[in-house]
């Protein structure tokens, strides 16, 4: 192109300008995001406290001891237990608070406002306040079964309910915020398009069923991944309420990274977890997109 | 015709039913939201033995507000409060300045590197946070930055800027050209443009950013757990922390804690309600 047209000058301009903006946003992601991840990539390959200067270069030593580590694989499959469950459990509850809000209108809001109020509250919150509602004298689960003539309940100190019973708090806590996805998805569908549909004879639920849901598919997969790398990295909650205990029987990725690096300050093999949870995240959510933007096409 | 009056009859009693069953349905999930609330705010009014001795459906014998009384008149509460109020507000204007500069030459500009940046962005948005911790908390003791509340600031915009970005670039490709031409005519250049024209008109989707970003920068929870360490230096995500370590046989203290941490932001859901939901929204328009 000849360096001296006015539509080159221009470009030219334009680039700038767009540098110039672009700049503070590059610049704050590079150090705090993408610096880092490299960072903890070459730390996992170094045997460290995290606290004195030298770094012994250590080779694959940490890679290889995560790779046989059973503690590391339960907690990544405690991961996938919570993912699996959080999607067949939010998804539907999601879907059907905003199909019930949808088909209400405004008369509905208090319905809307109190669902929404477990997701005002910060995880930490969630986790103590749970702590104690499924705690085994005045908790509330307890009570409930001593009103009905039954035992107290320990869900959280029993090895075998205690996954599960961290599963139903993150549920109730995000159900909220699929809610208000799907109520954003219903409204993005044009008000001409149910108003066709009724013309056409269609009751409520044939145009939930037929129309509105099949509509929505781009909104659930926007949530499905969402849900699925959130689950990956769950942390907050988890770390309070339970700790990873009793035994392993909680340990997640993300709370035994943390235990690595920040109470037994093996910062080296920390940042082998670190950077396993990245890949095993990075992988899990392309597969599944992958899965659903081939289901998509069929 | 008569025929049709069974018909519509029969529609009618369905739409009741299925009206029923759908208000049940919701009535149970209003109790599951709330429940758990009501004992928290409750529990908070009880004494300690009363927590020990009874159930969660008891009521408070009497409205015991020692507990709420003893957190609010303490200093170190509000000094929590002060933390993370100044970590919200800089954060936030910081966060929101950014972002516009950001989304103006991604939606309105053409340039190679366009798609480019944008999709780096939009992948940045599901990085998990343990995967920089070490790196930052590093950063932060060598640039003297650890155990202060200045350092929670930065790592706040940081991991709130992809989302951010991504929403405010949707927005502003929704601002109609035709007033950007215009004041191109009226001499006003590229930068003056984003000034006078592209910023005053995304206030709308400013206050939603601010809003969704603003809940969650108040509840942070693991920035503020690693790289502070000092009681004066935390926000209050991190008293909750401390209080439970005080007060761990007192689950009616804690409670209250939990409360009162929790209504600034309940104050703000009741006269924002709209605009949270929308800003919620925002992120939703599509994947």
């Amino acid at each position: 192109m000849n360096k001296n047209t006015l539509a080159y000058k221009q470009q030219k301009a334009v680039n700038l300008c767009a540098a110039v903006f672009l700049a503070p946003v590059i610049i704050l992601m590079a150090i705090f995001l993408f610096y880092p991840i490299v960072q903890t990539f070459i730390n996992s390959f170094m045997k460290w406290n995290g606290i004195s200067a030298d770094k012994a270069f250590n080779g694959l030593y940490n890679w290889n001891k995560l790779i046989h580590d059973g503690d590391f694989w339960r907690a990544f499959l405690n991961n996938v237990k919570i993912m699996v469950l959080s999607l067949v459990i939010q998804m539907p509850i999601g879907i059907l608070l905003a199909t019930f809000l949808d088909a209400g209108g405004k008369k509905f809001n208090i319905f809307k406002i109190l669902w929404f109020l477990p997701l005002l509250m910060s995880s930490v919150a969630v986790g103590y306040l749970f702590r104690y509602a499924l705690a085994t004298n005045g908790g509330i689960i307890s009570s409930i079964s001593q009103l009905l003539g039954g035992g107290k309940v320990d869900l959280l100190g029993n090895q075998k309910t205690a996954l599960y019973a961290v599963i139903m708090v993150v549920c109730w806590q995000f159900v909220p915020f699929y809610m208000v996805y799907y109520i954003a998805g219903y409204s993005s569908i044009s008000s001409d398009v149910y108003e066709a549909a009724i013309i056409d004879g269609a009751t409520r639920r044939q145009y939930v069923m037929s129309v509105a849901l099949p509509l929505l598919v781009p909104t659930i997969k926007s949530a499905v991944i969402m849900s699925v790398t959130g689950s990956l990295k769950y942390f907050d909650l988890v770390y309070v309420m339970t700790g990873g205990g009793p035994g392993t029987s909680t340990e997640l990725m993300a709370t035994y990274m943390y235990k690595n690096s920040f109470v037994t300050y093996n910062m080296g093999y920390g940042s082998a977890i670190a950077g396993g949870m990245f890949i095993l995240i990075t992988l899990v959510a392309a597969t599944i997109m992958k899965v659903m933007n081939r289901g998509g096409d069929e | 015709m008569a025929n049709a009056g069974v018909q519509s009859s029969k529609t009618k009693r369905n739409k009741a039913i299925s009206w029923t069953v759908a208000m049940i349905l919701a009535i149970f999930w209003l109790l599951v939201a709330f429940v758990p609330f009501l004992f928290m705010v409750l529990t908070g009014f009880k004494q300690k033995l009363e927590v020990i001795m009874g159930t969660a459906f008891d009521f408070p014998e009497t409205f015991f507000t020692e507990n709420y009384i003893s957190i609010i008149t303490d200093p170190s509460f509000w000094n929590y409060f002060k933390n993370s109020v100044i970590v919200l507000v800089l954060a936030l204007v910081i966060l929101l300045m950014f972002c516009s500069f950001a989304a103006y030459p991604l939606s309105r500009f053409k340039f190679k590197l366009r798609n480019f940046i944008f999709l780096v962005i939009v992948a940045s948005m599901s990085i998990p946070i343990h995967v920089t911790m070490i790196p930052v908390f590093q950063m932060a003791t060598k640039t003297g930055l650890y155990d202060t509340v200045w350092v929670l600031i930065p790592t706040a915009v940081a991991f709130a800027l992809p989302m951010s970005v991504f929403i405010m670039t949707g927005f502003m490709e929704g601002i109609p050209k035709e007033l950007e031409e215009a004041a191109d005519i009226d001499g006003c250049g590229r930068y003056a443009r984003f000034f006078r024209v592209i910023f005053p008109l995304s206030t709308p989707g400013l206050s939603t950013l601010a809003i969704y970003n603003g809940v969650n920068i108040w509840n942070e929870f693991i920035f503020a757990f690693t790289l502070t360490q000092s009681e004066k230096n935390r926000t209050l995500p991190l008293a909750l922390w401390n209080y439970q370590g005080q007060y761990s046989s007192n689950t009616a203290m804690i409670m209250a804690c939990l409360t009162l941490s929790t209504v600034p932001m309940i104050i703000m859901f009741v006269i924002l309600q709209d605009k949270l939901i929308k800003g919620m929204m925002a992120g939703a328009v599509k994947g």
